[in-house]
């Protein structure tokens, strides 16, 4: 957990992007740093390995603390596509609500978006703890690795398509399974872990009001008889 | 058995290959899965010559003469762009679809030789990084083993859209290869059927590219040189799409290149020749007019210093060679032969680099076999022929009156077919004649 400290800020009305994420990676661990104006601005806060507290005052564009490493990040707005993609560790929460491919490829941490999140979120997660507080477009956690996708509205077309072994939770309704992923039984231990995310995430949602889902794993090998699903 | 003489006829549409497909196909019910690259005859470079130098042109002396080959790639944006000794590289390829010994030689021999070497699928191995003086990082679709410290830790950054062999399609790898290292480094169950995605996951088109290349630009600060590899199809058009996403190199690797594993059908017929694709990207590069400041290096069945010659007389920067190296440290030599046979190939067939069996060592995860791979022989095994290939290409060059590699033209070339003079355009030999070209 960063520090609190005097934030530095700086302010994308004066500062280029360049400007910023060059400050981002010179700065020690534990200092804290707000962003004004950010106005959509792409690739914000991208490629932080320390332990930050960045505080973006307003809607980014693409890739919003791409790559994420240690650092905290809240987005006050929405974030445009590729929010927290492939982040490594650390947390980013978008308090809008978030494009396509959120956390696409993010192999740790966890993303919290509390408004919806657009198609593909979660694709190819392969380790990632996401927690959406309204709905998921389609094809959501496509190709998921591993990680947890938590979605406490509803899940679009195809969810969980071409699953590997993350695992998926909803509270609301799936408008559609993809290939090769199957609603699963909900134990002890999945309702424990999903009461740490929804805590984590600063939800008040009950655990037992979701559903699990996750890959029947009948597409692992090449077999005649899956022709039609690949 | 001389079957002519017994009044037998082979079918040409029908051949002995395509019966034996047909019932490969009946007996399995599933499409055949294979390495290596296209096998068909294509138009190649074996179609152009050389004019060298004669009244009308003055030779350098051929041992005496400099004849430069270092190449810079990669200066366009990047504050430390890569400087090689020999424009001859290593193409991308992972670790998983080879053992990392294979990898590890793959590093040492292109160190040796002075130039640069490419991770692939499934992420960057310490054994690779640490024999590499100049590794060039792949960011895949898939993202298997995407490390944003192994994105800094490299010298430069490939972002993979395609590869000749399977343009438009993902990679594979099937279950014999994935170990438990190679699992763990992409974060997949052991032993698995691995399908890689053909598109990226955070991005559609050009215009989102243009924004992931700077998002890579910021988070390794503007150091690293970024290459945009496509496969070989609608080159003129991903040429120009990719320089203006911000590609500081091109990389353009045609149907002829290498693969570990993907569909025979895939292989055979999807992408076009290398030989067609070069004057495509040549052409985009100059109507943009960034052709040399945009460096181009070609791949898919370069095989020695006259195809070298020849890429960069077309337009080429650099090559990569794939194929060509895995033989260089082994593949498909005769002193495996009994037991290539023993797997229903022979020493100079091979190409089920899928299934993990290689007698040489190189496409497989397995102990015992990857231990027959010498990293160090092999290594030394490679630089000796990047360097025969770079010699190679002075020889030609120096021939032609050039001071430098990359001084060769398309003015030093002919043809000796119609399909390869209109392809590469360059003259049939003997003639002015370019066909297709507007006199």
């Amino acid at each position: 957990m960063a520090a609190l400290t005097t934030p530095t800020v700086i302010d994308l009305a004066h500062d280029s992007v360049r400007d910023l994420n060059r400050a981002l990676h010179q700065a020690g661990p534990g200092t804290s740093w707000r962003i004004e104006h950010p106005d959509g601005a792409h690739n914000v806060a991208v490629g932080l390995t320390e332990d930050l507290d960045v505080v973006i005052g307003g809607p980014v564009g693409y890739y919003g603390a791409g790559m994420n490493q240690r650092a905290t990040v809240t987005i006050h707005g929405n974030a445009g596509t590729g929010v927290a993609e492939n982040m490594m560790s650390g947390t980013v929460r978008v308090r809008g609500s978030a494009s396509q491919s959120a956390g696409a490829t993010a192999h740790g941490g966890l993303l919290v978006i509390d408004g919806d999140a657009s198609a593909r979120c979660g694709i190819s997660m392969k380790g990632v703890d996401i927690v959406v507080g309204g709905n998921v477009g389609h094809m959501s956690a496509f190709m998921g690795q591993a990680g947890r996708l938590v979605v406490c509205g509803d899940a679009g077309d195809a969810l969980g398509d071409s699953l590997y072994e993350a695992r998926i939770y909803v509270k609301g309704k799936v408008k559609s399974l993809g290939a090769d992923c199957v609603e699963k039984e909900m134990r002890a231990e999945h309702l424990a872990e999903l009461a740490e995310l929804l805590k984590a995430a600063e939800r008040d949602d009950a655990p037992a009001d979701f559903r699990r889902y996750g890959s029947a794993r009948d597409l692992y090998h090449f077999k005649v008889d899956n022709s039609a699903a690949y | 058995m001389d079957f002519a003489s017994q009044g037998l006829r082979e079918s040409a549409t029908f051949d002995r290959a395509t019966i034996h497909a047909i019932q490969r196909a009946a007996e399995t019910g599933i499409y055949d899965i294979r390495g290596w690259g296209a096998k068909r005859r294509v138009p190649h470079f074996d179609d152009l010559l050389f004019l060298g130098a004669s009244m009308s042109r003055y030779p350098l002396e051929g041992y005496r003469e400099r004849c430069g080959t270092d190449v810079v790639l990669g200066a366009r944006n990047a504050a430390c762009p890569l400087r090689l000794d020999t424009p001859v590289t290593i193409a991308g390829m992972s670790f998983g679809a080879l053992s990392a010994r294979a990898k590890e030689a793959l590093g040492r021999g292109a160190s040796e030789a002075g130039t640069s070497t490419t991770t692939g699928d499934g992420g960057m191995t310490p054994e690779e990084r640490g024999q590499s003086k100049h590794l060039v990082y792949q960011y895949l679709p898939s993202r298997y083993g995407m490390n944003p410290d192994d994105l800094r830790a490299a010298d430069a950054i490939e972002v993979v859209l395609g590869q000749g062999a399977k343009p438009g399609g993902g990679g594979m790898l099937l279950g014999q290869k994935i170990t438990e290292r190679v699992a763990g480094m992409r974060t997949l169950p052991v032993g698995i059927d691995q399908r890689s995605a053909c598109r990226h996951p955070d991005w559609t088109g050009p215009d989102d590219l243009e924004i992931k290349i700077r998002e890579l630009r910021e988070i390794t600060d503007w150091e690293k040189p970024v290459y945009v590899k496509i496969g070989a199809t609608r080159t003129y058009y991903d040429v120009k799409l990719a320089v203006q996403a911000g590609a500081d190199v091109v990389v353009l690797d045609g149907m002829q290149g290498g693969t570990a594993a993907t569909q025979d059908v895939f292989i055979e017929h999807v992408g076009i020749p290398t030989l067609a694709a070069i004057p495509q990207a040549v052409q985009a590069l100059q109507e943009l007019g960034v052709h040399r400041e945009v460096q181009l290096i070609v791949s898919g069945g370069i095989r020695g210093g006259a195809d070298l010659a020849k890429a960069l007389a077309l337009g080429a920067d650099a090559v990569a060679i794939g194929t060509a190296a895995l033989i260089a440290l082994g593949d498909n030599h005769p002193q495996y032969d009994a037991e290539y046979r023993s797997l229903g190939s022979a020493a100079g067939y091979y190409d089920d680099y899928q299934d993990g069996r290689d007698p040489a060592g190189i496409t497989t995860q397995d102990p015992e076999l990857s231990a027959r791979l010498d990293p160090v022989e092999g290594g030394r095994r490679l630089a000796n022929f990047i360097r025969v290939m770079t010699m190679e290409a002075q020889t030609i060059a120096r021939a032609c009156g050039k001071a430098h590699l990359t001084h060769l033209e398309p003015e030093d070339l002919v043809a000796l077919t119609i399909e390869a003079a209109a392809m590469a355009r360059v003259p049939l030999a003997g003639t002015d004649w370019i066909p297709g070209a507007v006199r």
